[in-house]
């Protein structure tokens, strides 16, 4: 922090591990594995190779691991002293997508399962 | 920047609150990011719109009968290959390869473009049969959640356009690297969103058929 210009004057601009940014090689493995997990989850679409009711699980799980992938192996998010306030608001942006996502869900389900069929709604406006 | 620079001339480690003010780049970075995660807040509000409305046909057609996944499949390649590409264009311009920078930019915006031209035939295609966003809150959800993410794309498109212009006339020098940091995480983020639409939405709908 205190000799910047000179740090960065090296080898990179960035703030990040050199052989992090610089390296084609994690790239490549990123793209291996996602291109392993995205074959995965439409072969079991597709396929039907999967119990059918732990489908939308199994994709899930395939969806997460990928997002994982891609985060750590395309926008380098690391566990270093630098990289820890990237970790912290990643995580509070988790927490804000599963409640507006999950929240959502199950406030319309429950609104649904109280609303009464049609054949009531209209017996109640006479 | 890196563990090694923040120690103090006895070799002992020096506390946060003494540092001073953050370098230029950390700023930048970690002000994009904040940028990145409120873009994926709003993609989680479309995405949840979607979910609720996805059985909401209104007796029109279920996304199992409109959504064909041979094209979903070439467009999440054409995504995925750019991105790496892009993550290629990024080493380039750090090693200040203006050649191989120029190639892989080209390749990135090719194929990003490809993708665009692949779901803006979907979409006029889906229109031409009936099927547009006005037909069933489905298709509303649909075509909002999946447009807007191809706005970002599109936007995407532009964007690397400026900053290919910005190298062509500023060199490649350390601001014009900054910002080409930038535009990686975004256009990493929109390949991330999208893992996020062809699992929910396409690969969803042939789930519950």
């Amino acid at each position: 922090m205190l000799n910047e210009e000179t740090h960065h004057g090296k080898d990179t601009d960035l703030g990040l591990e050199d052989d992090d940014v610089t390296n084609p090689k994690t790239y490549l493995l990123g793209l291996a594995l996602a291109i392993v997990l995205t074959l995965a989850s439409f072969g079991a679409a597709i396929s039907h190779v999967i119990w059918g009711p732990g489908l939308p699980v199994f994709l899930a799980v395939l969806a997460v691991a990928q997002m994982g992938v891609h985060l750590v192996f395309f926008m380098h998010v690391n566990a270093t002293e630098e990289g820890e306030n990237t970790v912290l608001a990643l995580g509070f942006g988790i927490f804000i997508v599963l409640l507006v996502v999950f929240g959502s869900l199950i406030i319309m389900h429950n609104l649904s399962s109280f609303m009464p069929s049609m054949d009531q709604l209209m017996k109640m406006q006479r | 920047m890196s563990g090694g620079a923040a120690v103090n001339a006895q070799g002992n480690p020096i506390p946060l609150s003494e540092r001073g003010p953050a370098s230029t780049w950390s700023m930048i970075s970690f002000g994009f990011w904040l940028f990145l995660l409120s873009d994926i807040v709003i993609f989680a509000s479309l995405f949840a719109t979607y979910a609720v409305l996805s059985k909401a046909t209104a007796g029109g057609p279920s996304g199992h009968d409109i959504f064909d996944l041979k094209n979903v499949f070439i467009e999440t390649g054409c995504l995925l290959a750019s991105s790496f590409t892009c993550g290629l264009m990024l080493i380039a311009a750090e090693r200040r390869q203006l050649q191989q920078f120029y190639i892989w930019a080209l390749v990135t915006w090719v194929l990003g473009a490809a993708f665009i031209g692949l779901e803006v035939t979907e979409f006029s295609d889906l229109v031409a049969r009936g099927y547009g966003p006005t037909h069933s809150a489905f298709l509303s959800a649909f075509f909002t959640l999946v447009g807007t993410h191809g706005c970002h794309v599109s936007s995407g498109l532009l964007w690397l356009l400026v900053m290919v212009a910005q190298v062509s006339t500023l060199g490649l020098r350390t601001m014009v690297v900054r910002r080409l940091f930038c535009f990686s995480l975004f256009w990493h983020a929109l390949d991330l969103v999208w893992i996020g639409v062809f699992t929910i939405v396409y690969l969803g709908a042939a789930v519950n058929a």
